[in-house]
Protein backbone atom coordinates (compact mmCIF):
# COMPACT_ATOMS: atom_id res chain seq x y z
CA UNK A 1 0.00 0.00 0.00
CA UNK A 2 2.58 2.36 1.09
CA UNK A 3 4.93 1.83 -2.07
CA UNK A 4 2.10 2.18 -4.25
CA UNK A 5 1.19 5.21 -2.68
CA UNK A 6 4.78 6.47 -3.34
CA UNK A 7 4.55 5.45 -7.00
CA UNK A 8 1.43 7.31 -7.49
CA UNK A 9 2.18 10.62 -9.58
CA UNK A 10 -1.34 11.85 -8.68
CA UNK A 11 -1.38 11.36 -5.15
CA UNK A 12 -1.94 14.73 -4.52
CA UNK A 13 -3.26 17.80 -6.59
CA UNK A 14 0.14 18.85 -8.21
CA UNK A 15 0.27 19.08 -12.08
CA UNK A 16 2.86 20.29 -14.57
CA UNK A 17 2.79 23.84 -15.79
CA UNK A 18 2.06 23.51 -19.28
CA UNK A 19 -1.05 24.12 -21.65
CA UNK A 20 -3.85 21.96 -21.60
CA UNK A 21 -3.11 20.62 -18.38
CA UNK A 22 -6.20 21.35 -16.92
CA UNK A 23 -8.20 19.82 -19.97
CA UNK A 24 -9.40 22.02 -23.09
CA UNK A 25 -11.25 24.41 -20.49
CA UNK A 26 -13.09 26.65 -23.54
CA UNK A 27 -15.48 24.47 -23.73
CA UNK A 28 -17.15 25.59 -20.80
CA UNK A 29 -18.77 28.35 -22.43
CA UNK A 30 -22.07 28.79 -24.39
CA UNK A 31 -21.10 31.97 -26.02
CA UNK A 32 -18.07 32.71 -28.31
CA UNK A 33 -16.49 35.73 -29.31
CA UNK A 34 -16.20 36.58 -33.09
CA UNK A 35 -14.25 39.15 -34.80
CA UNK A 36 -15.42 41.53 -37.19
CA UNK A 37 -12.30 42.04 -38.91
CA UNK A 38 -13.66 44.76 -41.38
CA UNK A 39 -14.99 46.70 -37.95
CA UNK A 40 -11.39 45.64 -35.82
CA UNK A 41 -8.65 48.44 -35.87
CA UNK A 42 -5.63 46.57 -36.52
CA UNK A 43 -6.97 44.55 -39.57
CA UNK A 44 -8.95 47.45 -41.05
CA UNK A 45 -6.39 49.92 -40.66
CA UNK A 46 -3.25 47.42 -40.99
CA UNK A 47 -1.62 48.71 -37.78
CA UNK A 48 -0.65 47.49 -34.71
CA UNK A 49 -3.31 49.51 -32.41
CA UNK A 50 -5.67 49.63 -29.92
CA UNK A 51 -5.55 45.74 -29.21
CA UNK A 52 -7.70 46.12 -25.72
CA UNK A 53 -9.52 42.83 -26.35
CA UNK A 54 -5.94 41.31 -25.76
CA UNK A 55 -5.29 43.56 -23.12
CA UNK A 56 -8.55 43.01 -21.09
CA UNK A 57 -9.09 39.06 -21.75
CA UNK A 58 -8.37 37.63 -18.67
CA UNK A 59 -7.31 34.23 -20.10
CA UNK A 60 -4.62 35.43 -22.56
CA UNK A 61 -6.22 33.42 -25.04
CA UNK A 62 -6.12 36.77 -27.57
CA UNK A 63 -3.13 37.58 -30.03
CA UNK A 64 -1.41 40.91 -30.26
CA UNK A 65 -1.21 40.49 -34.39
CA UNK A 66 -2.77 41.40 -37.49
CA UNK A 67 -5.27 39.80 -37.37
CA UNK A 68 -6.44 39.45 -33.93
CA UNK A 69 -7.00 35.65 -33.01
CA UNK A 70 -8.88 33.88 -30.55
CA UNK A 71 -7.56 30.14 -28.77
CA UNK A 72 -10.98 29.39 -28.78
CA UNK A 73 -10.08 25.82 -26.81
CA UNK A 74 -9.43 28.32 -24.11
CA UNK A 75 -11.32 31.42 -24.18
CA UNK A 76 -13.95 31.32 -21.48
CA UNK A 77 -16.72 33.29 -23.30
CA UNK A 78 -16.79 35.53 -20.45
CA UNK A 79 -17.41 38.64 -23.24
CA UNK A 80 -15.16 41.16 -21.56
CA UNK A 81 -12.94 41.45 -25.13
CA UNK A 82 -16.48 42.62 -26.42
CA UNK A 83 -17.27 44.93 -23.99
CA UNK A 84 -14.14 46.70 -23.96
CA UNK A 85 -13.86 47.03 -27.86
CA UNK A 86 -14.29 50.18 -28.71
CA UNK A 87 -14.84 49.38 -32.56
CA UNK A 88 -18.33 46.84 -31.39
CA UNK A 89 -15.39 44.25 -33.67
CA UNK A 90 -16.91 41.64 -31.51
CA UNK A 91 -19.91 40.02 -30.69
CA UNK A 92 -20.67 36.94 -28.41
CA UNK A 93 -22.95 34.61 -30.26
CA UNK A 94 -23.90 30.75 -28.64
CA UNK A 95 -22.12 28.12 -29.55
CA UNK A 96 -25.21 25.65 -29.90
CA UNK A 97 -28.26 26.76 -31.09
CA UNK A 98 -31.01 25.48 -28.21
CA UNK A 99 -34.62 26.05 -28.28
CA UNK A 100 -35.32 28.26 -25.84
CA UNK A 101 -38.78 27.54 -25.57
CA UNK A 102 -37.63 24.34 -24.38
CA UNK B 1 22.19 6.65 26.06
CA UNK B 2 19.29 7.36 27.18
CA UNK B 3 18.50 9.04 30.14
CA UNK B 4 15.41 9.81 32.43
CA UNK B 5 13.82 13.40 33.06
CA UNK B 6 11.62 14.97 35.35
CA UNK B 7 9.72 16.71 32.76
CA UNK B 8 6.03 18.56 31.68
CA UNK B 9 4.40 16.87 28.76
CA UNK B 10 5.00 19.96 26.63
CA UNK B 11 8.71 19.45 27.75
CA UNK B 12 8.20 16.03 26.55
CA UNK B 13 6.93 17.06 23.11
CA UNK B 14 9.53 20.23 22.85
CA UNK B 15 12.38 17.07 23.29
CA UNK B 16 10.74 14.76 20.76
CA UNK B 17 10.77 18.02 18.33
CA UNK B 18 14.85 18.02 19.05
CA UNK B 19 15.09 14.51 18.28
CA UNK B 20 13.30 14.12 14.89
CA UNK B 21 14.98 17.27 13.22
CA UNK B 22 12.74 19.01 11.78
CA UNK B 23 13.87 21.93 9.50
CA UNK B 24 10.66 24.69 9.67
CA UNK B 25 8.83 25.11 12.83
CA UNK B 26 5.91 28.18 12.91
CA UNK B 27 3.76 28.35 16.13
CA UNK B 28 1.30 30.82 17.66
CA UNK B 29 1.76 30.89 20.97
CA UNK B 30 -2.16 29.99 23.20
CA UNK B 31 -2.69 28.52 26.56
CA UNK B 32 -2.01 25.17 27.41
CA UNK B 33 0.58 24.98 24.27
CA UNK B 34 2.64 28.13 25.46
CA UNK B 35 5.60 26.58 27.38
CA UNK B 36 5.83 24.02 24.25
CA UNK B 37 6.58 27.09 21.63
CA UNK B 38 8.39 28.74 24.22
CA UNK B 39 10.73 25.77 24.78
CA UNK B 40 11.06 25.28 21.10
CA UNK B 41 12.14 28.73 21.00
CA UNK B 42 14.59 28.37 23.53
CA UNK B 43 16.19 25.34 21.65
CA UNK B 44 16.58 27.10 18.21
CA UNK B 45 18.01 29.89 20.13
CA UNK B 46 20.77 27.78 21.33
CA UNK B 47 21.21 26.42 18.30
CA UNK B 48 20.28 22.71 19.57
CA UNK B 49 17.15 22.69 17.36
CA UNK B 50 18.75 23.62 13.71
CA UNK B 51 15.57 24.65 11.87
CA UNK B 52 14.30 28.10 10.89
CA UNK B 53 11.73 29.17 13.22
CA UNK B 54 8.66 31.06 11.05
CA UNK B 55 7.00 33.51 14.13
CA UNK B 56 3.74 34.56 12.43
CA UNK B 57 0.65 36.74 13.58
CA UNK B 58 -2.16 33.04 13.52
CA UNK B 59 -2.50 29.91 13.65
CA UNK B 60 -3.68 29.70 10.44
CA UNK B 61 -0.55 31.58 8.84
CA UNK B 62 0.96 28.99 10.76
CA UNK B 63 -0.48 25.90 9.21
CA UNK B 64 -0.05 28.01 5.78
CA UNK B 65 3.77 28.34 6.40
CA UNK B 66 3.87 24.10 7.57
CA UNK B 67 2.07 23.57 3.86
CA UNK B 68 4.20 25.48 1.46
CA UNK B 69 7.63 23.90 3.55
CA UNK B 70 6.76 20.35 3.17
CA UNK B 71 5.47 20.55 -0.05
CA UNK B 72 9.09 21.63 -1.37
CA UNK B 73 10.21 18.50 1.12
CA UNK B 74 10.93 19.98 4.64
CA UNK B 75 10.23 18.52 8.01
CA UNK B 76 7.71 20.45 9.91
CA UNK B 77 6.15 21.22 13.01
CA UNK B 78 3.63 23.24 14.70
CA UNK B 79 1.46 23.20 18.33
CA UNK B 80 -1.44 24.69 19.05
CA UNK B 81 -4.98 24.54 21.33
CA UNK B 82 -8.66 25.14 21.46
CA UNK B 83 -9.50 28.48 19.50
CA UNK B 84 -6.26 28.40 17.79
CA UNK B 85 -6.82 25.09 16.32
CA UNK B 86 -9.97 26.45 15.23
CA UNK B 87 -8.53 29.46 13.15
CA UNK B 88 -6.33 26.92 11.58
CA UNK B 89 -9.29 24.74 10.77
CA UNK B 90 -9.22 25.44 6.63
CA UNK B 91 -5.56 25.09 6.20
CA UNK B 92 -5.48 21.39 7.79
CA UNK B 93 -8.55 20.43 5.13
CA UNK B 94 -5.35 21.60 3.15
CA UNK B 95 -2.51 19.76 4.54
CA UNK B 96 -4.57 16.65 3.98
CA UNK B 97 -6.08 17.24 0.84
CA UNK B 98 -2.21 17.89 -0.20
CA UNK B 99 -1.10 15.03 1.45
CA UNK B 100 1.85 16.83 3.86
CA UNK B 101 2.81 14.72 6.40
CA UNK B 102 3.18 17.63 8.78
CA UNK B 103 2.91 16.76 12.28
CA UNK B 104 1.11 19.13 15.43
CA UNK B 105 -0.11 18.59 18.51
CA UNK B 106 -2.83 19.55 19.99
CA UNK B 107 -2.77 20.20 23.53
CA UNK B 108 -6.22 19.34 23.97
CA UNK B 109 -8.34 22.71 25.91
CA UNK B 110 -12.31 23.68 26.15
CA UNK B 111 -13.25 25.77 23.23
CA UNK B 112 -15.30 29.14 23.75
CA UNK B 113 -17.71 30.47 24.52
CA UNK B 114 -17.96 30.48 27.12
CA UNK B 115 -14.03 31.35 27.40
CA UNK B 116 -12.16 28.59 28.75
CA UNK B 117 -8.53 28.21 29.16
CA UNK B 118 -8.60 24.29 30.56
CA UNK B 119 -8.61 20.91 29.37
CA UNK B 120 -11.27 19.06 27.41
CA UNK B 121 -11.00 17.37 23.89
CA UNK B 122 -13.69 19.18 22.41
CA UNK B 123 -10.94 21.03 20.11
CA UNK B 124 -9.14 18.37 18.60
CA UNK B 125 -12.46 15.91 18.44
CA UNK B 126 -13.84 19.12 16.58
CA UNK B 127 -11.28 18.59 13.31
CA UNK B 128 -12.57 15.01 13.16
CA UNK B 129 -13.13 14.81 9.67
CA UNK B 130 -10.42 17.37 8.66
CA UNK B 131 -8.19 14.54 7.05
CA UNK B 132 -5.75 14.36 9.71
CA UNK B 133 -4.56 10.82 11.66
CA UNK B 134 -5.14 11.58 15.40
CA UNK B 135 -3.14 10.31 18.30
CA UNK B 136 -4.60 10.62 21.92
CA UNK B 137 -1.78 9.97 24.76
CA UNK B 138 -1.87 9.16 28.56
CA UNK B 139 0.99 10.30 30.11
CA UNK B 140 4.41 12.47 29.24
CA UNK B 141 6.19 9.54 27.84
CA UNK B 142 3.55 8.38 25.51
CA UNK B 143 3.65 12.20 24.55
CA UNK B 144 7.49 12.05 23.76
CA UNK B 145 6.87 8.40 22.04
CA UNK B 146 3.77 9.37 19.98
CA UNK B 147 5.63 12.34 18.44
CA UNK B 148 8.65 10.71 17.37
CA UNK B 149 5.96 7.44 16.05
CA UNK B 150 4.02 10.25 14.25
CA UNK B 151 6.97 11.69 11.98
CA UNK B 152 7.30 7.72 10.79
CA UNK B 153 3.67 7.41 10.23
CA UNK B 154 2.97 10.61 8.53
CA UNK B 155 6.09 10.36 6.25
CA UNK B 156 5.07 6.85 5.12
CA UNK B 157 1.00 7.36 4.29
CA UNK B 158 1.83 11.30 3.44
CA UNK B 159 -1.12 12.07 5.88
CA UNK B 160 -0.71 14.87 8.86
CA UNK B 161 -1.02 13.55 11.87
CA UNK B 162 -2.37 15.44 15.11
CA UNK B 163 -1.01 14.75 18.53
CA UNK B 164 -2.91 14.81 21.14
CA UNK B 165 -2.74 15.35 24.62
CA UNK B 166 -5.05 17.06 27.57
CA UNK B 167 -3.74 20.78 28.53
CA UNK B 168 -3.01 20.80 32.07
CA UNK B 169 -3.32 17.22 33.02
CA UNK B 170 -0.61 16.40 30.89
CA UNK B 171 0.94 19.36 29.17
CA UNK B 172 2.03 21.24 32.44
CA UNK B 173 2.58 18.16 35.38
CA UNK B 174 5.70 16.82 35.57
CA UNK B 175 6.48 13.01 35.11
CA UNK B 176 9.35 10.52 35.21
CA UNK B 177 10.59 10.46 31.38
CA UNK B 178 13.12 8.47 29.58
CA UNK B 179 14.63 10.25 27.04
CA UNK B 180 15.50 8.34 23.33
CA UNK B 181 18.94 7.74 22.32
CA UNK B 182 19.76 10.57 19.34
CA UNK B 183 21.01 7.94 17.39
CA UNK B 184 18.39 5.42 17.66
CA UNK B 185 16.06 7.90 16.67
CA UNK B 186 17.64 8.69 13.62
CA UNK B 187 17.75 5.08 12.99
CA UNK B 188 13.82 4.68 13.39
CA UNK B 189 13.14 7.88 11.50
CA UNK B 190 14.42 7.74 8.06
CA UNK B 191 14.62 11.45 6.36
CA UNK B 192 11.29 12.97 4.64
CA UNK B 193 11.30 12.33 0.79
CA UNK B 194 8.25 14.45 -0.26
CA UNK B 195 5.63 12.40 -2.46
CA UNK B 196 6.66 14.77 -5.05
CA UNK B 197 9.60 16.45 -6.43
CA UNK B 198 9.22 20.43 -6.93
CA UNK B 199 12.59 22.49 -7.90
CA UNK B 200 12.93 25.23 -10.39
CA UNK B 201 14.34 21.92 -13.13
CA UNK B 202 10.92 20.75 -12.49
CA UNK B 203 8.39 23.20 -11.74
CA UNK B 204 5.10 22.07 -10.85
CA UNK B 205 1.53 23.76 -10.10
CA UNK B 206 0.23 22.65 -6.71
CA UNK B 207 -3.47 22.14 -6.33
CA UNK B 208 -5.31 23.92 -9.17
CA UNK B 209 -8.82 23.81 -9.62
CA UNK B 210 -10.06 19.97 -10.38
CA UNK B 211 -13.88 19.01 -11.79
CA UNK B 212 -16.26 16.94 -11.14
CA UNK B 213 -14.77 14.79 -14.12
CA UNK B 214 -11.38 13.45 -14.97
CA UNK B 215 -10.12 14.99 -17.05
CA UNK B 216 -6.91 14.87 -19.59
CA UNK B 217 -3.75 16.51 -18.76
CA UNK B 218 -1.73 17.90 -21.73
CA UNK B 219 -0.22 14.45 -22.52
CA UNK B 220 -3.43 12.89 -23.32
CA UNK B 221 -3.66 10.89 -19.65
CA UNK B 222 -6.90 10.46 -18.02
CA UNK B 223 -5.86 12.04 -14.58
CA UNK B 224 -7.86 12.27 -11.36
CA UNK B 225 -10.70 14.61 -11.02
CA UNK B 226 -11.48 16.27 -7.13
CA UNK B 227 -13.44 12.72 -6.26
CA UNK B 228 -10.52 10.59 -7.27
CA UNK B 229 -8.41 12.65 -5.13
CA UNK B 230 -10.79 12.87 -2.28
CA UNK B 231 -11.27 8.85 -2.17
CA UNK B 232 -7.11 8.45 -2.47
CA UNK B 233 -7.08 10.62 0.80
CA UNK B 234 -10.00 7.86 2.50
CA UNK B 235 -8.43 4.89 1.34
CA UNK B 236 -4.73 5.77 2.66
CA UNK B 237 -6.28 6.67 5.78
CA UNK B 238 -7.95 3.43 6.41
CA UNK B 239 -5.06 1.83 5.85
CA UNK B 240 -2.62 3.76 7.55
CA UNK B 241 -3.99 1.71 10.72
CA UNK B 242 -2.01 -1.25 9.60
CA UNK B 243 1.19 1.30 9.42
CA UNK B 244 0.44 2.88 13.07
CA UNK B 245 0.56 -0.62 14.14
CA UNK B 246 3.56 -2.05 12.41
CA UNK B 247 5.19 1.68 13.89
CA UNK B 248 3.98 0.84 17.06
CA UNK B 249 5.73 -2.53 17.02
CA UNK B 250 9.15 -1.44 15.31
CA UNK B 251 9.18 1.52 18.29
CA UNK B 252 8.65 -1.26 20.67
CA UNK B 253 11.35 -3.57 19.50
CA UNK B 254 13.21 -0.92 19.34
CA UNK B 255 13.12 1.42 21.94
CA UNK B 256 11.46 -1.14 24.54
CA UNK B 257 8.03 0.54 25.26
CA UNK B 258 5.04 -1.11 23.60
CA UNK B 259 2.09 1.70 23.57
CA UNK B 260 -0.63 -0.69 21.96
CA UNK B 261 -1.15 0.66 18.31
CA UNK B 262 -4.33 2.00 17.52
CA UNK B 263 -5.92 0.52 21.61
CA UNK B 264 -4.70 -0.09 24.57
CA UNK B 265 -6.11 -2.51 27.20
CA UNK B 266 -5.62 -2.84 30.75
CA UNK B 267 -7.13 -6.29 32.67
CA UNK B 268 -9.21 -6.89 30.36
CA UNK B 269 -8.46 -10.55 29.65
CA UNK B 270 -11.59 -12.06 32.39
CA UNK B 271 -13.30 -8.54 32.26
CA UNK B 272 -17.39 -8.19 30.88
CA UNK B 273 -17.59 -4.41 32.15
CA UNK B 274 -15.33 -2.22 29.89
CA UNK B 275 -14.32 1.41 30.65
CA UNK B 276 -13.50 3.00 27.01
CA UNK B 277 -11.82 6.05 26.79
CA UNK B 278 -9.00 8.42 25.39
CA UNK B 279 -6.45 10.44 27.02
CA UNK B 280 -5.47 11.03 30.61
CA UNK B 281 -9.31 10.50 31.34
CA UNK B 282 -8.43 6.77 30.54
CA UNK B 283 -5.53 6.25 32.67
CA UNK B 284 -8.12 7.68 35.33
CA UNK B 285 -10.38 4.57 34.54
CA UNK B 286 -7.71 2.27 35.15
CA UNK B 287 -7.56 3.24 38.67
CA UNK B 288 -11.36 3.14 38.83
CA UNK B 289 -11.03 -0.07 37.16
CA UNK B 290 -8.92 -1.78 40.09
CA UNK B 291 -11.40 -0.17 42.31
CA UNK B 292 -14.15 -1.81 40.78
CA UNK B 293 -12.22 -5.16 40.50
CA UNK B 294 -12.03 -5.05 44.50
CA UNK B 295 -15.79 -4.56 45.05
CA UNK B 296 -16.03 -7.82 43.08
CA UNK B 297 -17.12 -6.56 39.45
CA UNK B 298 -14.60 -7.56 36.65
CA UNK B 299 -13.92 -3.77 34.79
CA UNK B 300 -11.38 -3.68 32.30
CA UNK B 301 -10.13 -0.35 30.41
CA UNK B 302 -10.15 -0.10 26.92
CA UNK B 303 -7.94 2.91 25.86
CA UNK B 304 -8.52 4.45 22.69
CA UNK B 305 -4.99 5.65 21.11
CA UNK B 306 -6.07 6.56 17.93
CA UNK B 307 -9.17 8.09 16.91
CA UNK B 308 -9.00 8.78 13.29
CA UNK B 309 -8.63 6.32 11.41
CA UNK B 310 -10.98 5.01 14.27
CA UNK B 311 -9.33 1.65 15.70
CA UNK B 312 -12.56 -0.58 13.97
CA UNK B 313 -11.48 -3.91 14.09
CA UNK B 314 -10.16 -3.56 18.03
CA UNK B 315 -13.03 -2.36 19.38
CA UNK B 316 -15.07 -4.96 18.04
CA UNK B 317 -12.17 -7.37 19.41
CA UNK B 318 -11.81 -6.40 22.63
CA UNK B 319 -15.78 -5.51 23.41
CA UNK B 320 -16.67 -8.78 22.07
CA UNK B 321 -17.70 -10.50 25.79
CA UNK B 322 -18.53 -7.09 27.30
CA UNK B 323 -21.72 -7.41 29.12
CA UNK B 324 -21.76 -3.30 29.37
CA UNK B 325 -19.96 -0.90 28.05
CA UNK B 326 -19.24 2.53 30.02
CA UNK B 327 -17.60 5.61 27.60
CA UNK B 328 -16.04 8.45 29.64
CA UNK B 329 -15.19 11.33 27.08
CA UNK B 330 -14.81 15.03 27.15
CA UNK B 331 -16.19 15.91 24.13
CA UNK B 332 -19.75 16.24 22.81
CA UNK B 333 -21.18 15.86 19.32
CA UNK B 334 -24.31 18.44 19.91
CA UNK B 335 -27.07 17.27 18.83
CA UNK B 336 -25.85 13.86 19.23
CA UNK B 337 -24.71 12.07 22.25
CA UNK B 338 -20.95 12.16 23.39
CA UNK B 339 -18.36 12.55 20.37
CA UNK B 340 -16.58 9.11 20.87
CA UNK B 341 -19.81 7.19 21.94
CA UNK B 342 -21.25 8.56 18.67
CA UNK B 343 -18.57 6.68 16.37
CA UNK B 344 -18.15 3.93 18.96
CA UNK B 345 -21.81 2.90 18.34
CA UNK B 346 -21.42 2.72 14.50
CA UNK B 347 -18.12 1.18 14.55
CA UNK B 348 -20.15 -1.70 17.17
CA UNK B 349 -23.30 -2.02 14.54
CA UNK B 350 -23.52 -5.22 12.69
CA UNK B 351 -20.75 -6.90 14.80
CA UNK B 352 -23.09 -8.79 16.82
CA UNK B 353 -21.80 -7.26 19.87
CA UNK B 354 -25.42 -5.44 21.61
CA UNK B 355 -24.13 -4.63 25.45
CA UNK B 356 -26.02 -1.51 26.70
CA UNK B 357 -23.68 1.70 25.94
CA UNK B 358 -23.49 4.30 28.60
CA UNK B 359 -21.49 7.43 28.40
CA UNK B 360 -20.76 9.50 30.41
CA UNK B 361 -20.08 13.04 28.95
CA UNK B 362 -17.09 14.14 31.70
CA UNK B 363 -14.40 17.31 32.70
CA UNK B 364 -15.42 19.66 30.40
CA UNK B 365 -13.42 23.18 30.60
CA UNK B 366 -11.32 21.28 33.33
CA UNK B 367 -14.22 20.22 35.37
CA UNK B 368 -11.99 17.52 37.91
CA UNK B 369 -12.94 14.09 37.69
CA UNK B 370 -11.45 11.32 40.14
CA UNK B 371 -11.30 8.10 39.92
CA UNK B 372 -13.68 7.89 42.93
CA UNK B 373 -16.08 9.59 40.43
CA UNK B 374 -15.68 7.23 37.96
CA UNK B 375 -15.98 4.07 40.01
CA UNK B 376 -19.76 4.92 41.22
CA UNK B 377 -20.57 6.29 37.88
CA UNK B 378 -19.88 2.74 36.48
CA UNK B 379 -21.91 0.90 39.82
CA UNK B 380 -24.74 3.08 38.72
CA UNK B 381 -24.76 2.46 35.38
CA UNK B 382 -24.61 -1.45 36.24
CA UNK B 383 -27.54 -0.91 39.17
CA UNK B 384 -29.50 0.13 35.85
CA UNK B 385 -28.35 -2.68 33.43
CA UNK B 386 -28.44 -5.74 35.96
CA UNK B 387 -32.09 -4.17 36.86
CA UNK B 388 -32.73 -5.14 33.26
CA UNK B 389 -32.24 -1.40 31.49
CA UNK B 390 -31.16 -2.04 28.24
CA UNK B 391 -31.43 1.42 27.11
CA UNK B 392 -28.48 3.45 25.86
CA UNK B 393 -27.85 6.32 27.56
CA UNK B 394 -25.68 9.73 27.92
CA UNK B 395 -25.19 11.46 31.43
CA UNK B 396 -23.26 14.38 32.22
CA UNK B 397 -21.02 13.70 35.18
CA UNK B 398 -20.66 15.70 37.85
CA UNK B 399 -22.94 18.53 36.25
CA UNK B 400 -25.78 20.26 37.45
CA UNK B 401 -28.45 19.92 34.53
CA UNK B 402 -31.74 20.74 36.73
S1 LIG C 1 -10.55 45.68 -29.06
FE1 LIG C 1 -11.82 45.50 -30.88
S2 LIG C 1 -10.91 46.93 -32.31
FE2 LIG C 1 -9.40 46.63 -30.70
S3 LIG C 1 -8.11 45.04 -31.47
FE3 LIG C 1 -9.69 44.01 -30.26
S4 LIG C 1 -11.31 43.52 -31.70
FE4 LIG C 1 -9.96 44.96 -32.72
S1 LIG D 1 -14.69 36.01 -24.25
FE1 LIG D 1 -13.41 36.40 -22.46
S2 LIG D 1 -11.97 34.71 -22.47
FE2 LIG D 1 -12.84 34.78 -24.53
S3 LIG D 1 -11.46 36.04 -25.66
FE3 LIG D 1 -13.04 37.40 -24.89
S4 LIG D 1 -12.20 38.18 -22.98
FE4 LIG D 1 -10.97 36.39 -23.56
Amino acid sequence: MTAMEKKDPFIAGICIPAVGEAGKTGDWSDLKPVIDQAKCIPASKNKPACFLCWLYCPDAVVTMTIPVTIDLDYCKGCGICAEECPANAIKMVRKVECDESL
Amino acid sequence: MSHCELITGNEAAAYAVKLVKPHVIAAYPITPQTSLSEKISLYIESGEIKAEYVTVESEHSAMTVLISASTMGARTFTATSANGLLYMHEQLHWAAGSRLPIVMCCVNRGVGAPWSIFNDQQDSFSQRDAGWIQMYCRNNQEIIDTVIQAYRIAEEVYIPVMVCYDGFILSHTMMPVEIPEESLVQEFLPPYTPHTEISPESPKTVNPVFFPWRRENHEGVLCDGYMEKRYKLQDALLHSADIIRRTNRDFAAMFGRDWGGMTWEYRTDDADIFIVGMGSLAMEATVAADELRRGGIRAGVLGIRVFRPFPCREVADALRGARAIIVFEKCVSYGQTGGFSTDLKAALYGTGITAPLHNYVAGLGGRDVKARELTEAVEGSLTAIDGGDGEHKTVWLNCFTG
